[in-house]
């Protein structure tokens, strides 16, 4: 890719028949060009610290690293197994809770609600995005968690109540993402069903809802995008044992949360590389997830 | 017959949206909750002399979290003073010249950094700078959270500079100003308003940002005045009392990420109110 920039550089602004870049214009153009430079030039220096940190994991353990489930940092044993286990499963568990609601909520906002209350509800939804995760894993630990045992669950962390946060840190981005998706769907085709005799419900779930589709699938997958890499409230809540458990009441751990536990204490260059592979291999799998996610909300772009 | 065909429609109408009704009831609720939860339970332990003094010793009741606040002011400002400017620049950039391979490579590059989970872009400052210098510093920490700043700010001012109508250049063009004139004189403050607000809102946002600082800026229970110590902040002090086994941590805690929720909200409500009349433009 880097082969693709020096001449790029050089190409500049479309060029006006009979004009010339002044001297000025061109050293200003060169120095901001500078700066765009070194969020390409960090993503490329992320990359590559990462493989490089975490080579001797690689090396040692191959891609049997993803496919065993023994972390053991005193016998200097690895495998991240459970870790993306963890992450998989408390990421679905968001999903399932949060899509649902979500999108009922964002049905609500844009087809029945009245203007005013839906602008409220929607300022007051969006800022839930703003509250930092780690106050979502303070809530969890002290109001979650007890509930939680209460409820019968035998320790009141684990997989679950990992979930349930998560699942209030991706509601906002799936609730406005998906009314954002649903304003676009044209009126016409909205009224065309109501001539016919539809109710309300019956052209959200005949007209709306198919039209918005890929703008849903889009949202999802950047909700899953971000519960994947999400730290501080899962750290918290999900009970850190590295154990694979069917039971998603068991303590478990994600991939985000064992590098946050264990990074500054890292006690040998080999457990530090196995921490740093697997940030890797989160990178790789949050790079995925967005890319699909990127794709889903062009193809929506290029049909309206 | 078909009465009773068109009741139930009716009361499937009915009963969808009451569940829709629900829905954004829960999700609009949970703010309140949380905001509620945390005043009540924050107000209580928070006064004047927790703000201004530093952390007893482990064990011994009291204290305050003078450490952190002043820990996180230190690391968000240099990170804004290393973020911003390379954001709004890039920018720039982006949106007066973002035609050719290299501005798509760099659009596609912020997009990338953008999706990158923090405590991955942590791991990058810590093998960038804790690694070599064998100390977790108040400087990697900022460095974390710059780079998490600068692909916000960096769409957020292409986003706005868009929105400054052609005509604007054009009449600046046309009384024969140069091209970069043009954009430092005209074009960007046109689009100030939006840019700054942008700013703020990358501020705050890695100000709750905890999970790129436990191995960067680590945490110290003391007031430091260098950039290359370790430091404590106030999101990772919240955490650190979080987890403790101490009754009275907790309480200080929930003091502290009231302090935290206080700073966090009064940015996005402020950022709001203020780009709502014109956005960045004025029409």
């Amino acid at each position: 890719m880097s082969s693709a920039v020096a001449p790029a550089v050089s190409r500049g602004p479309a060029k006006v028949p009979g004009s010339r870049e002044r001297a000025g214009d061109r050293l200003f153009r060169l120095i901001i060009s500078g700066f765009a430079g070194i969020i390409l030039l960090a993503a490329f220096a992320l990359a590559w610290q990462l493989t490089r940190e975490s080579l001797s994991t690689w090396k040692t353990f191959g891609l049997g690293f993803l496919f065993t489930s023994t972390w053991d940092p005193v016998a200097d044993q690895f495998g991240a197994l459970p870790f993306l286990y963890g992450t998989a499963v408390s990421s679905l568990l968001a999903l399932l809770i949060a899509v649902p609601l979500g999108v009922g909520a964002a049905v609500f906002l844009t087809e029945l609600a009245p203007k005013r209350l839906a602008e409220v509800l929607m300022f007051a939804i969006e800022l839930l995005a703003a509250v930092p995760s780690v106050i979502l894993g303070l809530m969890g630990i002290f109001i979650l968690v007890p509930v939680m045992r209460s409820l019968g669950a035998p320790y009141g962390v684990g997989m679950l109540t990992a979930g349930l946060i998560l699942a209030f840190m991706v509601l906002p981005y799936i609730t406005t993402i998906t009314r954002e998706v649903l304003l676009t769907v044209p009126r016409p085709l909205k009224e065309a069903m109501y001539a016919l005799g539809a109710t309300r419900w019956e052209v959200v779930r005949g007209v709306s809802l198919p039209f918005a589709r890929s703008g849903i699938i889009g949202a999802v997958f950047l909700s899953l995008g971000r519960a994947l890499g999400e730290t501080m409230a899962v750290t918290m809540v999900i009970g850190n044992a590295p154990k694979i458990s069917a039971n998603l009441l068991e303590p478990g751990y994600s991939m985000a949360a064992v590098i946050a536990n264990e990074l500054a204490e890292a006690a040998s260059d080999a457990h530090l590389s196995a921490l740093v592979a697997i940030g890797l291999v989160l990178m790789g799998v949050t790079l995925v997830v967005n890319g699909a996610a990127r794709l889903m909300i062009y193809r929506l772009g290029k049909r309206s | 017959m078909n009465e009773a065909h068109y009741a139930r429609r009716k009361k499937i109408n009915a009963l969808m949206f009451t569940l829709t009704a629900i829905c954004a009831a829960v999700a609009s609720g949970t703010l309140l909750a949380i905001l509620g939860y945390i005043a009540w339970k924050g107000a209580s332990s928070l006064n004047w002399d927790f703000l201004i003094h530093l952390p007893k010793p482990v064990g011994e009741k009291g204290g305050g979290i003078v450490n952190s606040i002043v820990g996180s002011a230190k690391v968000v400002g240099l990170a804004g003073l290393m973020g911003i400017p390379v954001g709004v620049l890039g920018g720039v950039y982006l949106a007066e010249y973002g035609r050719g391979k290299y501005a798509f490579a760099v659009r596609y590059a912020a997009d990338v950094m953008n999706g990158v989970p923090s405590i991955v872009v942590g791991l990058f400052a810590y093998a960038l700078i804790v690694h070599p210098m064998k100390k977790f510093s108040a400087l990697s920490g900022s460095v974390a959270l710059a780079f998490i700043m600068i692909p916000i700010v960096l769409r957020n001012t292409e986003e706005f500079l868009r929105l400054v109508p052609g005509t604007i250049r054009e009449a600046a063009l046309a009384l024969g100003v140069p091209r970069w004139k043009v954009t430092v004189l005209v074009i960007v403050p046109t689009a100030g308003r939006g840019i700054l607000t942008g700013a703020l809102l990358a501020l705050a946002r890695v100000a709750g940002e905890t999970a790129p600082l436990i191995f960067t800026a680590f945490g110290n229970r003391f007031n430091d005045n260098g950039w290359l110590n370790p430091i404590a902040t106030l999101p990772h002090t919240i955490y650190t009392y979080a987890i403790s086994p101490y009754e009275d941590w907790h309480n200080q805690a929930w003091a502290a990420a009231l302090i935290l929720m206080a700073f966090v909200l009064l940015v996005n409500v402020t950022a709001r109110v203020w780009l709502r009349p014109s956005s960045g433009t004025s029409h």
